[in-house]
């Protein structure tokens, strides 16, 4: 066993910067605590650049196959990176108005993205669940961050139960999968539930809890209930953080988990998966529709775009007409996951960041609240409305390609009666989309005054507008760069099944 | 002019694109530049669509301007390089034609919106964007672009109504401008949902891995496939071509929107829906064209009697013009269902001609509604003394509405009419009938509000404003034009519809 330290160097330099911001927030005064989120952005930017640099083709893994280093989760590590970057700069407003101690909000912002980082680069169960964990741990404490607001613990506490229930479930199904088959490394997996030919029982209970905690975990339909109560309580910034980039984790796990190791026995799951995008799409679309909270609104679209992803990950494997359910991996579909996770980040960060900044000058976050903003502040309004048509899947923005380009996978994977629901329930997102619009542009303001965007602010905005505009009329870059992610998820599949048979 | 050529239908898709984007730069409280700098795009845009429509080699038909650009590739199990997402643009001579249309009503249309004052950035914005997603429509021969510029197309309609719209009061209750955008919304995407549904299901039976529509004119696709998904495509377009009944958002929206947006609406948007079925609908899946094609002439027709009844029965000035539109349709849509050479060139050039009468109309109508403030029939009496030119102009799109010989209405009804009595003669009496309920309400429309004695309140009234004049007089100009010479229109159109028709089996 030959273990390269230096594949870690990314995570290393992660949380050595999340020790150096806490470290750093005993040299300084309150009023200058928004260095802090200057400095972790920097020093997020800084390591993205080296992580580029260093991991680009890279193909390798530690300690014997725990922790793969592969285009797939250099991809994601970029990902999370920037979207850590953008959530720590569109916080440093927002945590100076609104909360205390600066220094443990970014410095247990910056060890989530290590336990991301480390989610998408797990090729083991436990690994998994530990990084998980990081993450979790992280989130719970952020939500609740906002520590005299009764609101915010009454959500921050339904999170942390909900949590640990899942978290619970999740590890009970890794012991069931490891009783049974011997092994938690996804490799393994694969090749032992391809060797017996079929499931025994205790591996069905195994794999059904490990989908519904990781169902709690991403907010699926019938395990989303604490995703409204959560996203209201949260800070703003760490809604938005919730929202994509802990779904976006959630899912690399996820699609690794599925192609690398559920591979085999797509048959028993791939009906659940579809039955889980059918309800989570419709239900999430439709109670959107009552919402008045800007934050509940966006959690409820949000658990609809969770349907979508589940759609995608149902369709991983091919349903023939006959109904057979093929076992080969869908580039297609591994594709579009990659892209409508990218796209929808993009998206809600800035839909996200334009609340905030709302918020921040007014005091408001419901729907009502933002009536006139399009007399107030034009620039926050058409940034705001070009991330709902993109969260409603309206050209040319990001959100169009992607919804096309997923949908267009599921049908070809022969579930096109589950794209057709995914269109209608997009149809369906609209109506509440151009209710936002109508109360921007269309509604007298209740108070005239102009809203003053800080600099910082405006330069965000405007970047996450021109990455919504340019993913939806030129997503070939991107698409070249998840293509060889997708391929890196495939071929170290191979990879170690190949390694894996001198042993046995 | 090669290179003119190989990327004029581009350039007509990326000017009004990026001028709307240029267009958020110039600062709002400066007016005046943003009406110049619009007016320039709309322009430039509208001679480019001139001189494709010109410069279109009817002997030689079939697809011109063609240039291809990768965009995204598909993997699958097809090969590569053939596979994916192209941007492929090309005219023939039924889309040439609708690209001239668009090119007259946005610039028409332009001068028509040049007193908005309030937010007019946003509108000039919203509003070249919608053209951009128009003449995407027209150019696109990628079905992922065609429905991306669909898209486009319907998006900005919710602001444009909602914000610049105008609400009408009626006796009894109050149609919002909020109602009547939602509504257009809600109907219009509905449609689009079954249009993308039956794109993907073209996709995955073609199997081909493109959505390339050139290259999936050579797939085959079975009868039964074609029967189901035939009618996904005609009601998902019809909705937008305002079939019956799925119309109503059509006069709704219309009368709420503001004059250049109804202009723009009426007279080329709802041209999209009916393109869409001879474009997608009908080279794809001629079978099940052929299948349905009976339903839709007869939903054609109730268009045409349903349509023009209603109008008989509207008090306000647009909304006649609203359910009008909803009558003429039904000719472009018993026009293509006759699956006759004559009916299709008629059907196609009623498009035309009714696009340019129904801007007329509407713009018109906004001048009479922005003087007087009122588009109450009851109240408006003889205008005509006070507002001649106008009064004039909306006489020339009346007559050619009912059909009257020498302007642009008759050569396309008598058309779509023989192309009926070779196939349907009854229902060729219908739609005569149709027209004459068109000239019944169209003479007592226009005997009440511009010609009679002239209403006490209206005698400071004064005409139209030279822009405005203009403008009018432009889109009048392609009435007569096409209404006494029609057979250069008529050549092009028969160039890219015999093409279509080829398709069909012995059929026209």
């Amino acid at each position: 066993m030959n273990n390269n330290f230096l594949l870690l160097t990314p995570e290393f330099m992660v949380t050595g910067l999340a020790f150096l911001v806490l470290t750093l927030d005993f040299f300084l005064r309150d009023e200058r605590k928004h260095l802090l989120g200057y400095a972790a952005a920097v020093g997020l930017s800084l390591i993205l650049a080296v992580t580029l640099i260093y991991q680009w083709n890279i193909e390798d893994s530690l300690y014997d196959g725990l922790v793969v280093v592969d285009g797939y989760s250099l991809l994601f590590k970029a990902v999370f990176l920037v979207m850590g970057v953008v959530v720590v700069l569109s916080s440093v407003e927002y945590v100076r108005r609104n909360l205390s101690y600066a220094g443990e909000y970014y410095g247990i912002l910056i060890f989530t993205i290590v336990g991301m980082m480390l989610m998408a680069a797990s090729g083991e169960l436990l690994t998994a669940y530990i990084s998980l964990e990081l993450l979790s741990f992280g989130l719970y404490v952020l939500v609740s961050f906002d520590r005299y607001n009764p609101k915010s613990n009454e959500g921050g506490t339904k999170y942390i139960l909900l949590g640990a229930v899942s978290s619970a479930l999740l590890l009970y199904g890794i012991s069931q999968i490891y009783g049974l088959l011997g092994t938690t490394r996804f490799d393994g997996i694969s090749e032992t539930l391809a060797a017996a030919g079929g499931l025994s029982p205790g591996v069905v209970v195994g794999l059904v809890l490990i989908i519904a905690g990781l169902g709690f975990k991403v907010a699926a339909v019938p395990f989303h209930m604490w995703a409204p109560d959560a996203y209201e309580a949260a800070p703003i910034p760490i809604t938005g953080y919730l929202a994509v980039a802990s779904k976006a984790a959630a899912f690399a796990l996820i699609l690794r988990l599925f192609t690398q190791a559920l591979m085999p026995v797509a048959d028993e799951w791939q009906v659940v998966l579809v039955i889980m995008a059918a309800l989570t799409m419709t239900l999430g679309n439709l109670v959107a529709l009552a919402q008045t909270n800007l934050k509940r609104l966006l959690a409820y679209s949000s658990v609809g775009h969770v349907g979508y992803l589940l759609m995608g990950v149902a369709a991983l494997a091919s349903v023939g007409p006959d109904g057979r359910v093929g076992t080969q991996i869908s580039h297609l579909a591994s594709n579009g996951l990659m892209l409508h996770i990218v796209a929808y980040g993009v998206t809600n960060l800035a839909a996200f960041l334009a609340i905030a900044a709302f918020y921040n000058a007014t005091g408001r976050d419901d729907i009502p609240g933002l009536a006139g903003a399009a007399r107030r502040s034009p620039y926050l309004a058409m940034v705001m409305s070009a991330s709902v048509l993109s969260l409603a899947g309206l050209p040319i923005f990001a959100g169009f390609v992607s919804k096309f380009y997923l949908f267009n996978a599921a049908a070809v994977q022969g579930l096109l009666w589950l794209a057709g629901l995914a269109i209608f329930t997009s149809l369906i997102s609209l109506y509440y989309y151009l209710q936002i619009l109508r109360q921007m542009y269309i509604e007298e303001p209740i108070d005239g005054s102009r809203i003053r965007l800080p600099r910082l602010t405006v330069g965000l905005l405007g970047a996450l507008l021109v990455g919504m505009v340019v993913l939806g009329v030129y997503p070939g870059p991107l698409m070249d760069v998840i293509q060889h992610a997708s391929d890196a998820l495939k071929s170290s599949f191979g990879f170690m099944v190949v390694a894996q048979v001198p042993i046995n | 002019m090669e290179t003119l050529d190989s990327y004029a239908l581009l350039l007509i898709v990326a000017i009004p694109m990026a001028g709307a984007g240029l267009l958020i730069l110039i600062p709002g409280s400066n007016v005046m530049a943003v009406r110049r700098f619009a007016l320039a795009v709309a322009v430039a845009t509208a001679l480019l669509s001139v001189y494709v429509f010109l410069a279109y080699d009817h002997s030689a038909g079939g697809m011109q301007f063609e240039r291809i650009w990768k965009w995204l590739e598909i993997p699958g199990p097809w090969p590569m390089g053939e596979s994916g997402i192209t941007l492929r643009l090309g005219v023939d001579g039924i889309s040439a034609l609708m690209v001239l249309l668009t090119g007259i009503v946005l610039f028409t249309g332009v001068l028509i919106s040049w007193n908005i004052e309030d937010r007019a950035k946003e509108f000039f914005v919203l509003y070249l964007l919608l053209l951009s997603g128009v003449f995407g429509v027209f150019v696109a021969l990628d079905l992922f672009f065609f429905f991306f510029f669909y898209e486009l197309a319907v998006m900005p309609m919710y602001l444009l109504i909602g914000v610049w719209g105008s609400s009408s009061t009626f006796p009894t209750f109050i149609r919002t401008k909020e109602y009547g955008a939602m509504k257009l919304m809600l109907y219009l995407v509905a449609g689009s949902v079954l249009i993308w549904i039956a794109l993907l299901a073209i996709f995955v039976e073609a199997d081909l891995g493109t959505f390339d529509l050139v290259a999936l004119q050579d797939a085959t696709f079975s009868e039964g496939f074609q029967r189901i998904f035939f009618p996904f495509l005609a009601i998902g377009f019809g909705v937008l071509a305002g079939l019956w009944p799925f119309h109503t958002w059509s006069p709704d929206g219309h009368v709420a929107a503001p004059t250049a947006v109804s202009m723009v609406h009426a007279g080329v948007l709802m041209k999209l829906g009916a393109f869409g079925i001879i474009r997608i609908g009908m080279t794809l899946m001629p079978e099940g064209a052929e299948f349905w094609m009976p339903a839709l002439i007869g939903l054609g027709t109730v268009n045409v009697i349903y349509g023009a009844w209603s109008a008989m029965g509207q008090t306000d000035l647009k909304y006649v013009i609203g359910y009008s539109s909803v009558s003429h349709m039904g000719y472009v849509l018993m026009g293509i269902a006759t699956l006759h050479v004559l009916g299709l060139n008629g059907a196609v050039l009623q498009m035309f001609s009714h696009g340019v009468m129904t801007a007329l109309f509407f713009a018109a109508v906004g001048v009479i509604y922005e003087k007087t403030h009122t588009r109450d029939i009851g109240v408006l009496n003889g205008l005509a003394k006070r507002m001649g030119f106008t009064a004039t102009l909306f006489a020339i799109a009346g007559l050619a509405s009912l059909g009257l010989p020498g302007l642009s209405g008759f050569v396309a009804e008598l058309l779509v009419f023989l192309g009926l009595f070779q196939t349907y003669p009854i229902l060729g009496i219908l739609g005569i009938i149709g027209a004459a309920i068109t000239a019944v309400y169209i003479l007592r429309l226009m005997g009440r509000v511009f010609f009679g004695p002239l209403g006490e309140q209206w005698e400071d009234q004064t005409d139209a404003s030279v822009r405005e004049k203009f403008s009018m007089l432009a889109l009048a100009g392609f009435i007569l034009l096409v209404g006494l010479f029609p057979f250069p229109f008529i050549r092009v159109i028969e160039s890219g519809v015999t093409e279509v028709l080829a398709r069909f089996g012995g059929v026209g």
